[in-house]
């Protein structure tokens, strides 16, 4: 496989013992890449585990409050309360560099900064439990909103990893040995054209020697 | 300005309206899928998509194709009945798929 298509000439064992330079460096700075990259990814995703394990566990606390208040409340009370929000929220990105890959950073603003506001209705003809439900709700959400950041900063970073391995192992696999093999070739190849006129010139002489002197070995 | 939407059950989704959220009921997966769609489709806004997980169950591959843009960042949470599992599948597979195996033992 490599000695297919390539001239044995010194030419091209230069040109290809430059490639195999840059090749060889290239490989060391995308392993580097790769295991910093991996360091990060592992602490993402430790990160990922605990706020998975938060959210779940406190969205599950909340819906309990919330069914606690919809057996007290008639369904349409709670439609009625839970319909017009007062709040409203904005969300701001935007981009971090880690090892070349962008991933989102969320800013998060509400419209009204009085925690009360929660609370889209009056507190007349609703359950002491619907606010206690919402107020769960709006406390697991900043950690639902930092669960998005770093559940996607997790996927790009994946990405990333998976194509750097790849050329990682292409190169080390595929490029590198391909390479030492064509230059092997070539030398080998040079050292036996030198050989062959070195050959070659022994045996001119040997002629032309004879034929001046009658000389015979 | 971004958005957030939620999609889920209608009364999962209840409870995030009265946050400020734009929420999107969806009572099976068919319709949470023409939601998504609709959302994903011609704008950029939504920087963030929540959906419940028994209705994310079915949209696996709607929601893998968004897996390497940054945004929107589709997010798996628990439904009314509690988890099912299926949000710590993301962590897994990105596990799985930068390090060639799952090595969190579990």
């Amino acid at each position: 496989m490599a000695s297919t298509a390539i001239t044995p000439t010194r030419m091209v064992l230069n040109q290809l013992k430059g490639r195999l330079k840059t090749a060889r460096r290239g490989h060391k700075l995308l392993k580097d890449k790769r295991d910093e990259l991996m360091r990060q990814f592992m602490d993402v995703v430790k990160r990922n585990k605990e706020l998975r394990i938060r959210v779940e566990e406190g969205l599950t606390a909340a819906f309990a409050s919330l069914q606690v208040a919809s057996s007290i409340m008639s369904p349409e009370m709670m439609e009625q309360a839970l319909l017009y929000p007062r709040q409203s929220v904005e969300l701001g990105m935007t981009y971090k560099n880690i090892m070349s890959v962008n991933v989102p950073r969320y800013s998060f603003h509400t419209k009204n900064d009085d925690p009360s506001e929660v609370y889209p209705y009056g507190f007349a003809q609703t359950s002491g439990e619907l606010d206690d439900a919402l107020e769960k709700l709006s406390l697991v959400f900043q950690d639902m909103l930092e669960l998005a950041e770093v559940e996607k900063t997790m996927q790009l970073l994946a990405e990333e990893i998976e194509k750097t391995r790849r050329r990682v192992n292409a190169l080390e696999y595929v490029m590198i040995p391909e390479l030492e093999g064509n230059i092997k070739y070539i030398s080998m190849k040079l050292e036996e054209n030198e050989n062959a006129t070195k050959v070659r010139l022994l045996k001119v002489k040997e002629m032309v020697l004879q034929d001046a002197h009658h000389y015979q070995q | 300005m971004l958005k957030i939407a939620v999609i889920g059950g209608r009364e999962t989704v209840m409870g995030f309206k009265a946050l400020g959220l734009e929420t999107y009921p969806a009572a099976e997966a068919a319709e949470a899928g023409r939601i998504l769609r609709h959302l994903t489709r011609d704008s950029e806004d939504y920087a963030i998509i929540y959906i419940e997980e028994t209705l994310a169950a079915e949209l696996q591959h709607e929601i893998d194709r968004f897996k390497d843009s940054p945004r929107p960042a589709i997010i798996l949470i628990p439904g009314r009945e509690g988890s099912i599992g299926l949000g710590q599948s993301a962590l897994k597979a990105a596990v799985e798929r930068a390090v060639g195996t799952n090595i969190l033992g579990d």
